[in-house]
This record gives structure tokens, sequence and C-alpha cells, in this order.
């Protein structure tokens, strides 16, 4: 196993730096869309249905599929990068839309009252109170979406757009359980690595309020 | 200026599902007032105080703060010109006590040294030397210096009225009462006009200028705490009689 490393080295050096954009970039944007839809979500509470129950939708298309349904379409179809990070970032979406409009809701309605009450608007009352009390189960629909990203990332190579799934289809197609391996250790690894910075992240940021 | 700093006009408020929990409540609060607003829970004390600020809207009738109804304020402004402080857990848990203090004067864009010392300022004024308190977070306080923290937020910009829930509702009678002292002390040195809500007759006589009595959302009657002992009002007898058997039990 260890040799077949070695061997070939700039291969999974490539790919895990392949991977680790898909993953990166989708994340990225999920968060960029997702946060802001789920403060949204507690302003317009009536869109929540629709929202989470749409993103509910997709989490329930299997990943395959999902990068089948892309494929016809016209700028997205185009490239096999655009199509990966799309269906990736619809994936990494729910958890943290999800989890942003709970942390928010959950923050306890006499802290928010009180915020209010001295006057506070409602985007201070954002800044100041509901995002740093909800801080903490916002990162952690990050980590879930992460962690999912991570693993779904690999189906990405059946399209074309890289990454460590390409040894595991590889390996599929040839039956051979090293090159599996080597597509699906440093995808664990990198799964287990940015499980533990984002822990570092929540740990601190509950630290900072106790 | 017009005379009193608050009050309802034939002010009722039913919630969106129709239920009456305010009918045809009128009052006034005349400015350096502190008026009481006594009752069992449910009786509309919270209500009339939400109408105040604005975190209520009155479905019929007027209330006005310094002659202007309180719709024609700007929301914000309104609010800033009021203190508010509830039971304990309005403090902000992510923010120390000295940036809970400092939050409304730095949102007023205050200078952060005019900022600084008001704070330090305040928090002596209730009785919580900066020096040891100011670092601390409210779980590193005991409920009393929690309360004593609130108002401090609440007086932090110099609101000319305070508007106040059961602030010292969560305590031991004991640091209860020293609480109360303190805080009329306080409010006659300050000039502030203060509404506040207790269902404790005790706290009612100690603090109040007057006393409204309510009682399943309509206003009872309003007394001096002195009428309010002698009063054959039929609501404000079982207050009068709980608070005399406190009396008794309290020389045995």
């Amino acid at each position: 196993m260890l040799q077949f490393f070695v061997s070939h080295k700039r291969e999974v050096f490539t790919l895990t730096m392949e991977h680790l954009s898909l993953v990166g970039i989708s994340m990225l944007l999920a968060i960029a869309i997702g946060v802001p839809l789920g403060i949204l979500l507690t302003w317009r509470p009536r869109w929540k249905t629709l929202v989470l129950g749409t993103n509910n939708v997709v989490q329930t298309i299997p990943s395959l599929a999902l990068f089948g349904l892309l494929l016809p379409l016209p700028w997205l179809g185009a490239r096999a990068g655009r199509l990966a990070v799309t269906a990736l970032t619809l994936y990494a979406l729910l958890p943290i839309v999800r989890n942003t409009y709970t942390g928010i809701k959950d923050v306890s309605a006499p802290v928010k009252e009180a915020a209010l009450g001295m006057g506070l608007t409602r985007q201070q009352l954002l800044w100041h109170v509901e995002l740093p009390l909800a801080a903490n189960v916002i990162v952690a629909g990050i980590r879930v979406a992460t962690a999912i990203t991570v693993g779904m990332a690999t189906i990405a190579a059946a399209v074309g757009a890289g990454g460590l799934g390409e040894f595991i289809f590889r390996g599929l197609a040839m039956v051979d359980n090293h090159v599996i391996l080597a597509g699906a250790i440093p995808a664990a690894t990198m799964a287990l690595l940015a499980d533990m910075a984002l822990g570092l992240v929540q740990k601190k940021l509950v630290r900072t309020h106790h | 200026m017009p005379e009193s700093a608050i009050e309802f006009v034939h002010v009722n408020y039913r919630t969106a599902d129709g239920r009456t929990l305010l009918s045809d409540v009128n009052f006034s609060v005349s400015r350096g007032e502190m008026l009481m607003l006594l009752g069992p829970s449910g009786s509309g004390k919270t209500t009339s105080l939400k109408l105040i600020n604005l975190l209520l809207t009155p479905s019929e009738g007027i209330v006005r703060v310094d002659g202007r109804p309180v719709q024609d304020w700007d929301v914000i402004r309104l609010r800033r010109h009021i203190g508010y402080a509830i039971q304990d857990v309005g403090l902000f848990p992510h923010y120390t006590v000295q940036q809970n203090v400092a939050l409304i004067p730095k949102l007023e864009k205050w200078q952060p040294k005019r900022t600084a010392e008001r704070v330090a300022a305040v928090l002596q004024m209730v009785g919580l030397p900066p020096t040891e308190y100011s670092h601390r977070y409210p779980d590193q306080l005991s409920g009393g210096q929690r309360q004593r923290v609130g108002l401090a937020r609440a007086l932090a910009a110099d609101p000319p009225i305070l508007l106040m829930d059961e602030p010292f509702g969560a305590l031991d009678p004991i640091t209860r009462l020293g609480l109360q002292k303190e805080f009329k002390q306080l409010q006659q040195n300050l000039d502030k006009t203060v509404v506040f809500v207790t269902h404790d007759v005790g706290e009612a006589l100690t603090l109040g200028d007057r006393i409204a009595l309510m009682d399943a959302g309509k206003l009872c009657g309003i007394f001096t705490p002195h009428d309010f002992l002698v009063s054959e009002d039929q609501f404000a007898q079982p207050y009068v009689n709980a608070f005399q058997a406190g009396l008794e039990i309290s020389r045995i």
C-alpha cells in the first residue's frame, strides 16, 4: 500500500489538490448562500417550508443521479468542475441553512426581547446578539456539511471533475483494493482534519461567550 | 414639556388570536414619579409595560410618551429614550458586564472615553466596583449582581424613563430588600420616571409613589401607598390582608 502511494505520489498529490479545491469552493459557496438564507428564513418564516422542503428534496436525490441531471444544462454541463461544484453546493446547503435558522430561532426569547426593548435595530440584534449566540450551532452545521461534501466529492470523478474519486472508480474497474484505498484514505484523512479544524473554531466561539 | 411622562388613554390590547389582554386602561405617570403596576400574573402588567416601548402596539386607544403618541415616535429613538430592565435572563450571556452596559452608548456613537467613564460610573452607582466586575460574564455573577448589571445597563445612556419588569423577582428576600432600598434612593437622586411591574405587595408599598392595581386586563384603581393600606376596595383588600398577615408573621 505504502509502495503504491510512493510510486504514485504525484498523482495522489494532484488528485488530493483537485479534491480539496472542489470541496473548498463548494463549501465557501454553500456558506455564502446558506447562512444568509438561514437568516432570511428567521425574518420570513413563511418561506421556511418551501426552502427547507426544496433542500430536503435535493438531499434525497442520489448524488450520481444529481450529477447526471445537471449534465444537460447549458452552462453547467459545459465544464465538469462547474457541474460538480454546483451539485456539491446544493448538498451542503441543507445542514447550513437549517442550523443557521434553528440556531437563531433558539436564542432565548427574553434575551432578544430585552435587546429590542433597549432599542437595537433588527440588524444590530442580528449582529450583536443572534449571530454570536447561534455561532456554535451554525458551525456545527458547517461541520456536518463539510463531512458530507468530502465524501460526496469522490462521486464527482464520475462526470470527469477529477478528485480522489478517480482512484476509487479506477480501482473499482480494476478490482484493485490498493487503488481504491489510494482514493479513500486521503479522502477520509481530509474529512477528519477538516472536522478537527472546525471543531477548534467551534470551541473557540463557545469559550469567548462561555 | 407636558406634565405627564407617560399617558394611557382608553387603551385596549388584543392578541392576534383575539384574546383581550387589556381593556380600557387609563392612567398617567408624572415626571419623576415611580408608578407600581401590581397584580397577579395574567392581569396585564407586562402587556402595559410593553405598550410603552412599542414591543406591543395598542389595538385601540393612545399611549403617549412625553405627550406624543408612541406610534409617532421613531421606534428606535423611543426605546433609547426609555431604559428597560427585566428579570436576569435579559443580559447578553456572550458579553462581559462592561460590554453589556456599554452597548447602547456605543450604538449611540458615544466617544469611547465617554462610554468607558459612564460605564464605570453606573456600575459604581449600582454598587458593583468596576475594577472587580467589568470583565466578568453574566454566568460568573450571583442573581443579585446580575440584577444590578441589568439596572446599570438600563441606566447607561441616562434615559429619563425606566421600565422595570419584576427586576428583583428572582431574588431571595434579603438581597431583594437591599436592592429595593438602593433602587428607591437611586431613583430619587436621578429623578427618573419609573414604571415598575411587580406581584409583590410589599415591594409595591416600599417603592411606589403610587400603586396601580390590575386584575384580568383592567385597571382596578390607583392608590398612594397610604390610601392602599386603608382602602376598602374589593381588589385591594386581599393584598392588604396578605401584607398585614406578613407583618404579623414577621412580628412573631
